[in-house]
């Protein structure tokens, strides 16, 4: 399907890295596209390596496999840079999203020779101003990649993600505000080279 | 027109049971089937149904606790996975042979030894011969409209048998996807009131589940056995009401690029998706090859199995689960034995993947498509008939 777009997530158990794949989706479906997401599910424990995915498209696709040759990828965790392989089978057409205070050229070294698109956004500094903990850095990260692919158009994702987040977060009211503008601020803080 | 929405399998089927309002839900929870429970108690708790939901303390018990509600004459159902269906086992049995309608909706999960969460159809597959009809679903659309459907099937009088709706455990059952749901008060409509002839409240004197002598007891397992050849048809014609209403078709089975088809793959639940991938990718080189996508797999159609495959020249059946009979898995057999009467059949094989979550690629349905072109060229013998794809240091 040559209209297609797929991202996959690399974060720790905890981070919210499901939980972001759930919202992209949200806010693809919201715009009409056909939409899947997915959570790689292992050992369930905090801390652990875990992937997610998002398979975004004009027509429904009938893949239920893992995906393999992603367009983009996104590291909630940058620890896991040295654990995973986080750029394997990543198109160089595409490109990689990783939480860090660095600047993308100081973090090349370590992506095995990718060619593609390398950006940074510092999403845990976000989450622990706007939200107290630097572990929450989930909402940010979801709006650099959104930035990034361009997959959905900014000022539709932001109008979504006011009803998403109400949504989630339904039960926990004082976070959603702090949430909307951790996703303002990712937004406009995602770096490239 | 339906209503357009992003849910999971599980939500999928959580919001079809809240449509459906049985009169009895009686579950213990087990991943990956958990999240069906947890939605459907909440809708319990507030108030969306008037359901008694009976917290059971185990599988065992919560399969009596069903067999205790169709008797009674309430519209029944459970949920389940894995072990969970293990343990039912024993009361599998007496609920189809006691004729009592219900749905179970089984999340496909591995068997431990050594213990798994991932899917496969080792739960399902293993309860095949317990005269519960199956029906597998490719995705959350189908696990919803299965699920809808399920219940005019297993109620019908020339039926009145428990059906299974299985899924795969997370590969659907947590995969959020598109799907397009059914209006409450059409669904309602469809699916119509419970009113079993006899029950064991308001319906007068009546026993249920009495010993069964030498003398009845033969008379009744062969009229279980009538009644699951009935319903083939019950099926096609509840489908053909389904497709009226929401204009979704559904047949014994889905036959996909399969009209001048030479290879073919049969499969059932998620990865038939994935097999149809690859088939596409191969007819763009212009190669004649199909995909069977089995959706009732109890009653087995065998006729029209055989039918669709009579002009193949290699099929390979895909089996989730093995039989560990050292000849090939419960779907393989069943195809290969449909096809005996065929006057040309095509070579069959068998291939044994996706243990215990093993991810499924288009890679490997490349690869069966492959294989079988190697048997149409040079052919295979009945010592090469039971394969394995995806094994590391087997291919």
């Amino acid at each position: 399907m040559s209209n297609m777009v797929e991202i996959r997530w690399h974060g720790r158990g905890g981070q919210g890295a499901k939980t972001a794949s759930l919202l992209l989706a949200d806010a693809a479906f919201a715009q009409g596209k056909f939409v899947q997401g997915f959570p790689e599910y292992g050992p369930e424990r905090m801390g652990a390596p875990i992937a997610a995915y998002n398979r975004i498209s004009d027509e429904r696709s009938s893949l239920h496999s893992n995906i393999y040759e992603p367009d983009y990828v996104v590291v909630v965790d940058a620890t896991l840079l040295s654990a995973v392989d986080v750029t394997g089978g990543l198109k160089k057409t595409g490109a990689i999203v990783i939480n860090s205070e660095r600047e993308p050229k100081d973090l090349i070294d370590q992506l095995e020779g990718y060619e593609g698109g390398v950006y940074t956004i510092d999403a845990s500094a976000i989450a622990g101003e706007e939200l107290g903990n630097r572990n929450l850095s989930n909402t940010a990260m979801l709006a650099a990649i959104v930035k990034v692919s361009g997959v959905i158009p900014e000022d539709a994702f932001m109008k979504e993600m006011e009803v998403s987040i109400k949504d989630t977060f339904s039960s926990k009211p004082h976070v959603i505000a702090p949430n909307m503008k951790a996703i303002e601020r990712g937004l406009k803080e995602v770096k490239g080279i | 027109m339906g209503i357009r929405r992003l849910l999971s399998g599980n939500e999928a089927t959580a919001t079809a049971m809240k449509q459906i309002n049985p009169d009895v839900v009686a579950a213990y929870p087990i991943t990956p089937s958990t999240e069906v429970v947890h939605y459907f108690s909440q809708y319990v708790a507030d108030g969306e149904v008037d359901t008694e939901f009976v917290a059971v303390e185990s599988e065992h018990s919560a399969m009596s606790a069903c067999i205790g509600a169709s008797a009674a004459g309430g519209r029944t159902a459970t949920v389940t996975s894995a072990c969970g269906l293990a343990l039912m086992w024993e009361l599998l049995y007496v609920a189809s042979g006691q004729r009592l309608p219900m749905t179970l909706a089984v999340i496909n999960r591995a068997l431990s030894g050594p213990i798994n969460i991932n899917n496969d159809h080792s739960d399902s597959m293993g309860a095949r011969d317990s005269g519960w009809i199956q029906l597998y679903s490719e995705n959350n659309q189908e696990a919803y409209d299965n699920y809808v459907m399920s219940w005019r099937i297993s109620e019908h009088k020339d039926v009145l048998l428990p059906v299974m709706v299985c899924q795969d455990g997370f590969i659907t059952s947590h995969a959020v996807e598109n799907i397009e749901l059914i209006e409450d008060e059409k669904v309602k409509e469809f699916v119509g009131e419970f009113k079993p002839e006899r029950h064991l409240i308001d319906g007068g004197p009546l026993s249920v589940g009495p010993y069964d002598t030498p003398h009845f007891y033969f008379e009744h397992q062969y009229q279980r056995a009538q009644a699951m050849k009935r319903a083939k048809q019950v099926i096609l014609d509840v489908s053909k009401e389904f497709a009226a209403m929401t204009g979704r078709g559904y047949g014994l089975f889905e036959e996909y690029k399969m009209a001048d088809a030479e290879r073919v793959i049969v499969v059932l639940n998620s990865s038939a998706g994935t097999a149809k991938v690859a088939a596409d990718q191969l007819r763009a080189k212009g190669e004649k090859v199909g995909v069977l996508k089995l959706r009732v797999f109890r009653p087995f159609p065998h006729a029209e199995v055989a039918k669709a495959l009579s002009n193949a020249k290699a099929v390979a059946v895909m089996d989730k689960c093995d039989s560990f009979n050292g000849m090939g898995g419960p779907v393989f057999v069943d195809v290969r034995t449909a096809c005996y009467d065929l006057a040309t059949r095509p070579q069959i094989v068998n291939y044994i993947y996706g243990l215990g979550g093993r991810d499924v690629t288009v890679d490997n349905f490349l690869y069966v498509y492959e294989k079988l072109t190697e048997i149409i060229n040079s052919g295979t013998n009945t010592d090469d008939i039971y394969r394995h794809v995806g094994v590391r240091g087997v291919n």
